[in-house]
């Protein structure tokens, strides 16, 4: 602050003298005669100090401003930077092309195009049984090696496994198969990444006959079993139609490092239709056969030697299927058609039988409208990228049914499309055997509005769900990021605590204002309003380890206590009215809480007292173990408890303001209604309330605000398990607990992370409006009070 | 019939019910209070333990030595299903908790008991319990006293409990000492190794010339030598400290008569409780209670104290309150003296009123956000780049711990300012704008003087606010147990970058995360009582000060 020494010149005229001064000021006259004698300053330095005074005082009035303004536009920041943290959510993807270069090797056919975990390597693989990588800069070749053929044989067919396994098989005409798999050595000489790529044969480098009868293979799959040892499966069609599985397991040689592999060949019931592609999952139960006419047959080939072909179905709807994929994890199967129709498709269990599983629709994604000639899922998430003959580019996304981008990118067709590792670098090919390698910015795409708040049918499941799970150790898994259960909790915590805080309130809010003796009153009211300070943590820690076991064990007492109360008191009013008038009139009125103190305490305590009894007559020893019996879930830390330990937190906020409204009800509106002879009850529910009653509205607003944004309370008094019910025996979980749980352990800048600041920015805005409502509704009260 | 519906009718009942209301509501706060504080109190009270022979059905004989913890009554089809075998006439049985202790001996500490087939409860004199630093406390009967493995004195001996008195104060002391060298001077040597390290560093970074590079790497190497030098020597002292640390050892009986021998270097205090008188007990209280308030916890923090979560709780409050003072008082001045009152600050009024009621656990989102990840990131980029990946202010810490209660109570104090300074008759002012004052002088040495009271309620409230909140601070800087405590003697003495412990994020972690939560029940109460007691002074603090405020302008404004 500004000095305020007695000694400063500035300070003793200014205030002390300051008669002479104002006087001293008009008339420069005046002063000269005065100067003689005067204790003031001579007109020069007054001048001087007026100037100070003056500068000092549009400091002060600019730093306050500054000051001002600078704490309004932090509170600002809140909105601002809680919307700029969940705005990324809402972009597409966007894809910038960079390099554009000729393909390597154009003369051979071109089977698969890919791209290394780096960014730095693409690989092709031909039909000459070449592999070739390349620069994704400039299309310089690094590396060609020719996977070796038996003498004379020659390339009928071609396969892969899952990317992430990059492994592919190539069918020959003798009957036979190679399998191969690219890998890349990483070094760091001088402090500079260095990718060597190099291509190895996990089953050895001969082939390994599939067909004992030497016939060309068609259509061949791979996969590599994810669990449980080395075991890999090829599954071929031969010239002849004939559809094959063999198994191979391999064992190295611990002492040689030689590969020893067995193979069990199996023939699978024919294809009814000519086969285009075959696809087999990576738990190595499943295999699906796409043939000409549209349809995935779908084979269980759990045990080989029995497998049987459960269905067909017509995923084409009547066009010719184009291309067809796995999403990642190999449980989706996206389908494009002729027409550049997409959908995706899984096994759904039917009727709850474990093992009877049928190929669903489970949604279509925006149609491309020419064929779609290639699908490459993305890895680690169930979105996938497509192209067509139209030369377009199609960025989509599973779950969230999003189509995040959907673009011309070439003039000519595209026949090829390829993903890096970390879904950020897209190459593709069209049909001038030009490669483009792009740039790609796809953050967020299992965020929308149908994903949020929508039911998403999930892999795995047999319907539509709204589920909250939104994450797991699996790089397979599929984030669940509906908002709805954890709304519908935050929902049904404020409910309760609502249920059981409003009546209590309100009820003691109308008596403290009315009714009560002005001594009690004065005592009343700080002591509920302090509670108000409490800090939540300590109600949470209460309800969770004291509330919550001693409401387990003595159900019967709760239910008979909250039940009972209000009748128990009735009986005991009625009594005490009949009492002789003598007896009565020694406690004047205004006394009834005081009495029902010892009478609600001696209730209480009859209740726990008998609640083993009522126990063992009326629930056969366990009123939980009863619930169970009747079908009702029960979880020891519950929304009742959450409901009384909120409720509790919530007593003071509505309590305090709504016995403001109530006592501040003019005087002479009351005094006119009891001097009409309206009793002191009708008065209340004929003047006050309805007088009173926009200032109790708004309590219980402002109650209901701060009730969903606790934390900690529901954090400590219920399983936070992220549950869609209002069954009070259950917990539940909510957005601001949610976030509490969750953000400390979320990656910066992922999607989990936006979408809990999404969860913050709802429950701001909630209660913002909430509250403001409940000011505006306030303050109309208090002028028209004053106009009464 | 006809009296009843006039009883109705006169509202009577209705009243009655609404009284009730009243007096449920006090019933719990009276009885929330006095929950905490009988459990939290009655936590350093050192109880008697009993000793408890069990016969059980099968005619087994057994023998408990422990505390009652707590003891209920049930119906038996509960007591059958956790696998007591209950006699079939029975309807109702009583169980209780024994506190046994010997955690490292039993693998249960806490068990419940049926009453049933329970002999009468003994005190015997001789029972002894043993506070230790680790495992928790052990029951059992002395044996004897051991030096160097040869028997010393055995309870039989007059003089035993001054013997192990003075053999515990003697193992107290080394502890000290031992404490005194790991934290400070090995502490400080470890800093001066990790500042060099940071210095070596900043070499590789800055692309000094290569013949200075040389000089301070060669600088770095002798300074680290030496440090080590310092470092052998010390180490070799604590190692001749340890080894006469294990000198002496206790020799137990458990409650099933198998021997134990305990450490004394593991044993904090023994007592007898059954043999104290209430005097001993009452002076054994306070030293217990004195102990919780200073001393740092143990176990997983289910025992010791919890004076770095006092200490953290209050540097953090002060730290916030030097933040939001200011802040708040200057947006409070703006809004009632400078800025024209229409609508648009009519809106902002509304809108930092209404920031009060927001969830704090969005505070916290925005803290971790705005304030660690991108103020404290863009800190570490600028001037901690020597010590990345690690983060220095890029990380929860206290100074953004302090800056998101600082944000979260502004509106606190600038509402409780507002309302002082609007009561403020406006008469002063214009006495003092009419002397010739200037509007700023107006405002410093009469208004705001005035208005102090009102300001100091505002932040003692907000600083109520901030000691009891908890879902922000899990997200911008509180820690379950922190190393170091925030102010100590190494340069700069204030670090606005560790993290912290806080009063009320220990009631939740003790209570809710602890693997033993029986045994850190206590705790748990004691500290909640702790925080409660803060929170009502300030609050009670707060409410004087604005009553006699009011005394003072009603006389002012007449």
């Amino acid at each position: 602050m500004t000095d305020n020494t007695p000694g400063t010149p500035g300070h003793a005229p200014a205030v002390g003298n300051a008669d002479s001064s104002s006087q001293a000021e008009p008339s420069s006259t005046v002063n000269s005669i005065r100067r003689g004698n005067s204790l003031l300053p001579d007109l020069a330095s007054r001048k001087i100090l007026r100037k100070k005074r003056a500068r000092r005082d549009r400091i002060a009035h600019w730093g306050i401003t500054t000051a001002g303004y600078g704490v309004v536009v932090a509170l600002l920041t809140i909105f601002v930077y809680l919307f700029y943290e969940v705005a990324p959510i809402l972009r597409g993807a966007a894809v910038d092309e960079q390099h554009q270069f000729a393909l390597p090797e154009q003369q051979s056919e071109t089977f698969r195009l890919l791209l290394d975990r780096y960014e730095i390597l693409g690989i092709q693989y031909t039909r000459n049984a070449e592999s070739v990588f390349f620069d994704t800069e400039t299309g310089e070749e690094q590396l060609r090696v020719a996977v070796p053929l038996p003498q004379g044989a020659a390339v009928s067919s071609f396969g892969y496994a899952e990317t992430i396994s990059n492994t592919v098989v190539y069918g020959l005409d003798n009957g036979s198969a190679v399998l191969a798999r690219h890998a890349f050595d990483v070094s760091f000489p001088d402090s500079q990444r260095v990718v060597s790529p190099k291509l190895d044969f996990p089953l050895g480098e001969s082939a390994i006959q599939i067909d004992q009868q030497g016939q060309a293979l068609t259509h061949i799959t791979t996969e590599v079993l994810a669990r449980g040892g080395a075991t890999t499966a090829i599954a071929a069609v031969t010239q002849d139609n004939r559809l094959l599985l063999a198994r191979m397991t391999s064992r190295e040689n611990l002492l040689t490092g030689a590969v020893q592999v067995t193979t069990d060949v199996q023939t699978l019931p024919a294809i009814p239709g000519n086969a285009q592609q075959l696809m087999l999952d990576k738990s190595l139960r499943n295999l699906f056969v796409l043939d000409d006419q549209g349809r995935i047959h779908f084979y269980d080939i759990v045990n080989p030697a029995q497998a049987r072909l459960v269905e067909s179905v017509d995923v084409g709807r009547g066009e010719r299927v184009t291309a067809v994929e796995f999403l990642v994890g190999s449980v989706s199967i996206v389908v494009g058609t002729e027409s550049g129709n997409l959908s995706q498709w899984f096994l759904v269990r039917e009727n709850d039988n474990a093992n009877d599983f049928t190929l669903t629709l489970i949604r279509e994604f925006r149609n491309h409208g020419a064929a779609i000639t290639a699908i490459a899922p993305e890895h680690t998430r169930k979105g996938f990228i497509v192209v067509d003959a139209a030369g377009q580019l199609g960025v989509h996304y599973g779950s969230s049914s999003r189509t995040l981008f959907l673009d011309e990118v070439s003039d000519n067709s595209l026949s090829h499309i390829a993903i890096s590792q970390i879904n950020g670098r897209v190459l593709w090919l069209d049909s001038e055997q030009q490669v483009s390698s792009a740039s790609m910015w796809n953050e967020h795409p299992q965020l929308s509005w149908a994903a949020m708040w929508n039911k998403v049918w999930y892999e795995g499941r047999e319907d539509p769900e709204y589920i909250w799970q939104s994450s797991s150790g699996s790089d397979e898994f599929e984030s669940k990021f509906s908002l709805v259960p954890l709304t519908i909790g935050t929902l049904k915590a404020a409910l309760y605590a609502m249920l059981f805080a409003t009546p209590l309130a309100i009820a003691g809010a109308i008596y403290t204002a009315y009714f009560m003796t002005p001594k009690q009153r004065g005592l009343v009211k700080p002591a509920i309003e302090s509670m108000g300070a409490l800090p939540t943590v300590i109600l949470g820690f209460l309800a969770g380890l004291w509330l919550a076991p001693f409401v387990e064990n003595n159900l019967p007492a709760i239910f008979s206590f909250f039940l009972l109360m209000p009748v128990v008191l009735l009986v005991f009013a009625l009594i005490w009215t009949n009492l002789p008038a003598g007896f009565r009139s020694k406690i004047p009125e205004g006394w009834e809480a005081a009495i029902s103190v010892p009478v609600i305490l001696t209730f209480g305590f009859i209740c726990v007292q008998s609640s083993p009894w009522v126990e063992v007559w009326l629930f056969d020893g366990s009123m939980r173990q009863w619930f169970t019996d009747i079908g009702i879930n029960y979880d020891q830390r519950n929304a009742l408890i959450v409901g009384i330990a909120m409720g509790f937190a919530v007593i003071p906020t509505v309590f305090s303001i709504a016995e403001d409204a109530v006592f501040t009800v003019p005087r002479h509106l009351t005094q006119g209604s009891l001097a009409l002879g309206a009793t002191r009850w009708q008065t209340v529910m004929g003047v006050v309330l309805p007088t009173a009653s926009p200032g109790i509205f708004s309590a219980v607003m402002m109650g209901f605000g701060r009730s969903v944004g606790e934390t900690m309370i529901v954090l400590m008094a219920t399983g936070n398990s992220p549950v869609v019910n209002f069954n009070i025996f259950e917990g539940m979980r909510t957005l601001s607990a949610n976030i509490a749980v969750e953000l400390p352990e979320t990656a910066v800048g992922s999607s989990h992370f936006r979408v809990l600041f999404l969860a913050a920015l709802v429950l701001l805005a909630l209660t913002f409006i909430v509250n403001t409502l409940a000011e505006i509704i306030r303050q109309r009260l208090r002028e028209r009070y004053s106009n009464l | 019939m006809g009296y009843m519906r006039q009883w109705f009718k006169s509202g009577t009942p209705w009243i009655w019910l609404n009284g009730g209301a009243v007096a449920f509501s006090m019933i719990m706060v009276v009885g929330l209070i006095g929950l905490i504080a009988v459990r939290g109190f009655g936590h350093f009270w050192p109880s008697d333990v009993a000793l408890i022979n069990l016969s059980n059905a099968d005619a087994e004989q057994s023998t408990l030595i422990g505390e009652i913890v707590r003891s209920e009554t049930v119906p038996a089809a509960i007591a059958r299903d956790s696998g007591e075998t209950v006699p079939d006439d029975m309807d109702l049985v009583t169980r209780h908790l024994i506190k046994l202790g010997n955690r490292d001996q039993t693998d249960r500490d806490f068990a419940w008991y049926l009453e049933l087939g329970m002999q009468p409860w003994q005190y015997p004199q001789d029972i002894m319990v043993v506070e230790r630093r680790e495992w928790g406390n052990f029951y059992g009967r002395p044996l004897a006293l051991l030096r160097e493995g040869v028997e010393v004195a055995t309870p039989e001996s007059d003089n035993f409990m001054q013997e192990l008195q003075a053999a515990i104060t003697r193992s107290l002391e080394l502890h000290e000492e031992i404490r005194r060298l790991e934290r400070g001077t090995i502490g400080r040597i470890n800093t001066s190794l990790d500042d060099l390290r940071l210095d070596a560093r900043r070499l590789e970074l800055d692309e000094t010339p290569a013949d200075i590079r040389v000089i301070e790497l060669d600088r770095i190497a002798a300074e680290r030598a030496s440090l080590d030098e310092q470092y052998a020597v010390l180490r070799q002292e604590l190692d001749v400290i340890y080894a006469s640390t294990r000198r002496d050892t206790l020799k137990m009986e458990m409650a099933d008569g198998n021997a134990v021998d305990i450490s004394l270097a593991a044993i904090m205090r023994v007592t007898e409780p059954n043999a104290m008188s209430v005097f001993g007990k009452t002076a054994q209280y306070f030293e217990r209670l004195w102990e919780f308030l200073t001393e740092d916890p143990r176990e997983a923090n289910t025992e010791g104290g919890i004076f770095p979560a006092i200490f953290g709780t209050v540097t953090m409050v002060l730290v916030m309150s030097i933040i939001v003072t200011p802040f708040g008082i200057l947006a409070a001045i703006y809004l009632r003296e400078y800025a024209k009152q229409g609508t648009m600050t009519r809106i902002i009024r509304i809108s930092v009123y209404n920031l009060a009621g927001v969830p704090s656990i969005v505070y916290g989102v925005f803290g971790l956000g705005f304030f660690v990840y991108y103020l404290g990131g863009s800190l570490d980029q600028l001037f901690y780049e020597t010590a990345l990946p690690t983060p220095t202010f890029g990380t929860p810490g206290l100074i953004w711990a302090s800056l998101t209660l600082a944000l979260l109570t502004l509106p606190i104090v600038i509402v409780s300012t507002e309302e002082g300074l609007a009561r403020i008759p406006s008469t002063i002012r214009q006495g003092s704008l009419a002397l010739g004052a200037t509007k700023s002088e107006t405002l410093w040495k009469v208004v705001v003087p005035l208005a102090t009271p009102a300001m100091m309620t505002g932040l003692i409230l907000a600083i109520a606010r901030a000691a009891g909140e908890v879902a922000p601070l899990m997200l911008v800087g509180v820690v379950k147990l922190a190393p170091a405590l925030p102010i100590d003697a190494t340069f700069p003495f204030l670090h606005l970058d560790r993290k912290i412990m806080h009063l009320g994020f220990h009631i939740y972690d003790v209570g809710f995360q602890s693997p033993n939560v029986e045994a850190a029940r206590p705790l748990v109460y004691a500290t909640a009582l702790v925080l409660v007691i803060l929170i009502m002074v300030l609050n009670l603090a707060a409410i004087s000060i604005r009553n006699r405020l009011r005394e003072r302008y009603r006389s002012a404004g007449e």
